[in-house]
């Protein structure tokens, strides 16, 4: 890649610095027949029910423990359409770079996303790119769309919920959120922890060959379980009690958070599952989910309830009960 | 040892439950000073595991609660001024003073900047010579030690657009006039774990001395709160009134002297406006002469005009335990967490946040 260290406003013009940016770095990187041509939209063949998302990723830093935004914006994505019960196939990836980005950390998140891609096995099919001035963006943003196919008798929301239904969560939680806090600047402190971040979809594949009545999916991202728990009670009109010392927290999580006055309950995740599924089927999913490397601390955490729709309750650690409600605010800007 | 899920155990929760239950039969009232230690109470749902014989009422351990709007209004004309920079701990961004909060005024573009210790501050001043950099010195004893030093530090590298607006207070000096005023009957008091940490345990001693009511320092984590008040108990049942320690790992009798020798140098008592309570002498730390320069109440001509509360708020009887949020005709309705009236809801340790979030008596 020529023209310098830096990312320059003329890479962003259409120019010919900007072809030279998309064709040496982005298309050599997602390497696909669909990108390649280079036309001002992918054209796909298609056919099935179809699952389309959206996000944009603006997580700050934009490299930490664990990952990078390239890898979360890929793996975001692809676990928005997977949550749906949807076979990930392409995506649409945007940057909005921030002029002065040096050209090395661009090729880095190029890569990642690359990876990202492939193990999740997803082609990026379209994108764009856009330079700002400095400060009218940090560093990098990334904007996402992704198309997914549901297979037959695949009917997976989060109004599914029915009573009696158990919960499952896909390993411990606060990973993410914590570990991309540890990188702030201001705040940094030093732990082992590293983000979750991964592409969940194979982990659903092999949930869903071992139960086709799967209820409810859904990654708890911003928000945290408690927020992703509460969507779910609130779509299905029931209840949600789960245990908590069910609710796996590795130590360092749980060290950060006293000392920084958070609950786990609300850390962001970006590997992690919340499976909704009939009592009979909970063994089976389970043991699914234990089998993939996604899912291999996977616990059962709590059950569904037909009293008091809409609220989360949770059976505290000394045996009493307490409300385990939305998030208010957003205590951790800028993790995603 | 595992410092916070050993504190967390389910089977040694349910001994010190059963042999509070079996120990009470003395009906007591005890009061948690700490908003940390609400905080406890409520997350872990103790008040329900607890026998009808104990109750248990919050107290005004939650300094963004008991900082009076007249003061929250210092902090938010200061963030007016042009140049300045406003250095705070997240919290006291939410909080609203008379007529606006922080966290507008940032909106508005007002420089205000959340950080997580003085250093940050001090930092800040560093990087940004032409701007005034002012830390919101907002806690009690727990927090007053970390800003003397950067005061000394500041002093020391001859930072001169570094200033506190010092509304540090100090939690002795409120808890006789609580008990002075006589509106709550106590017959137990949990004294803050992180403020005993600094000032030892031997500041609760008049309270047990003169006032017979039985003190014990405890931690943060439902074990400590639950071990708290099994001691508390044992005192009332066998009609003693001590200052006891049940936060051995975090609290020594004499306290942190090296903490406490910074907070001397650079602060002296001075009196503080309390939320809900007023003026009490000596409970509040005013900067030193020797280091004046960095007070930003002198530094900066701040003229905010009269306080006002907002109507039908009752933080400041709840802060003095006489009320709880249950009382209160605003609580759930028009002040919740989303939209706060008073600081008791905004504050992550705020009596009527942590009724709210966690569901009093579910």
């Amino acid at each position: 890649m020529r023209g310098g260290e830096k990312i320059l406003l003329t890479h962003g013009s259409g120019g010919k610095l900007a072809h030279e940016l998309v064709e040496k770095s982005f298309v050599k990187a997602f390497d696909n027949p669909l990108l390649a041509k280079l036309d001002d939209s992918a054209v796909i063949d298609f056919s099935g029910r179809l699952a389309f998302t959206t996000d944009s990723y603006v997580v700050s830093p934009i490299f930490f423990p664990g990952g990078d935004i390239g890898k979360l914006a890929v793996c975001g994505t692809v676990n928005d359409l997977a949550m749906c019960g949807a076979k990930p196939l392409y995506l649409s990836l945007s940057f909005i770079i921030e002029e002065g980005l040096p050209q090395s950390e661009l090729k880095k998140i190029v890569e990642s996303v690359q990876r990202a891609a492939q193990e999740a096995g997803v082609k990026i099919v379209t994108g764009d790119t856009k330079v700002v001035h400095r400060g009218s963006a940090d560093e990098l943003f990334i904007n996402t769309a992704g198309i997914g196919i549901i297979p037959e008798g695949v009917d997976i929301s989060g109004s599914n919920a029915t009573p009696g239904d158990r919960v499952l969560l896909s390993g411990p939680i606060g990973d993410h959120g914590i570990a991309v806090l540890s990188r702030r600047e201001g705040l940094s402190f030093s732990t082992q922890l590293k983000s979750d971040c991964a592409p969940l979809n194979g982990l659903v594949d092999e949930m869903l060959n071992a139960s086709s009545n799967i209820h409810c999916l859904r990654d708890p991202t911003r928000g945290g379980l408690a927020t992703t728990l509460n969507e779910m009670a609130k779509q299905s009109k029931v209840s949600i009690r789960i245990e908590e010392e069910k609710v796996p927290v590795r130590d360092e999580v749980l060290a950060a958070c006293e000392m920084l006055g958070f609950d786990p309950l609300y850390i962001a995740n970006e590997g992690r599952l919340v499976a909704i599924v009939p009592a009979e089927d909970t063994d089976k999913v389970l043991k699914a989910m234990r089998r993939n490397h996604y899912g291999k601390e996977a616990s059962l955490i709590g059950e569904v309830s037909a009293n008091n729709p809409g609220r989360v309750v949770m059976r505290t650690t000394i045996g009493a009960s307490r409300i385990v409600d939305m998030m208010v605010g957003d205590p951790l800007p800028r993790i995603c | 040892m595992r410092f916070i899920t050993e504190f967390r155990r389910s089977d040694l929760a349910e001994g010190l439950i059963s042999q509070i239950r079996h120990r009470s039969q003395t009906p007591a009232r005890f009061m948690e000073f700490c908003g940390g230690h609400t905080v406890t109470i409520f997350r872990y749902g103790i008040r329900q595991v607890l026998p009808a014989t104990i109750e248990m009422v919050s107290g005004p351990g939650c300094p963004i609660c008991v900082t009076a709007n007249a003061d929250l209004d210092k902090a938010i004309a200061l963030a007016q001024i042009p140049e300045v920079i406003i250095a705070t701990f997240g919290d006291m961004l939410k909080v609203p003073g008379s007529h606006t909060s922080l966290q507008e005024l940032k909106a508005d573009g007002a420089d205000v900047r959340m950080v997580y210790s003085t250093s940050d501050a001090l930092k800040m001043a560093e990087e940004n010579p032409t701007k005034s950099v002012v830390f919101l010195g907002i806690g009690f004893e727990t927090t007053a030690p970390t800003v003397a030093a950067s005061i000394l530090q500041a002093a020391d590298k001859r930072i001169s657009n570094y200033y506190v607006l010092s509304l540090h207070k100090l939690c002795p000096p409120v808890i006789r006039a609580i008990l002075d005023a006589g509106e709550v009957r106590l017959h137990g008091l949990i004294c803050p774990g992180h403020v005993s940490t600094i000032i030892g345990s031997h500041p609760w001693e008049f309270i047990a001395r003169d006032y017979g009511i039985p003190c014990v320092v405890s931690g943060f984590e439902p074990l400590d709160i639950l071990q708290c008040v099994a001691m508390l108990v044992a005192q009332v049942e066998k009609g003693r009134s001590e200052v006891e320690i049940a936060y051995r790992r975090g609290v020594r009798p004499e306290g942190n002297q090296e903490a406490l020798r910074l907070m001397e140098r650079v602060f002296e008592p001075g009196p503080a406006a309390w939320r809900g309570i007023g003026e009490v002498p000596d409970s509040g730390l005013k900067i030193r002469t020797e280091y004046q320069h960095f007070d930003a109440e002198l530094a900066f001509d701040i003229n905010p005009g009269p306080p006002s509360q907002p109507e039908g708020c009752i933080c400041g009887d709840i802060l003095r335990g006489v009320k709880t949020p249950a009382d209160c005709p605003l609580f759930g309705k028009a002040c919740t967490p989303q939209y706060p009236v008073g600081p008791c809801m905004v504050s992550s340790e705020g009596s009527c946040a942590a009724y709210y979030n966690y569901g009093e008596g579910l």
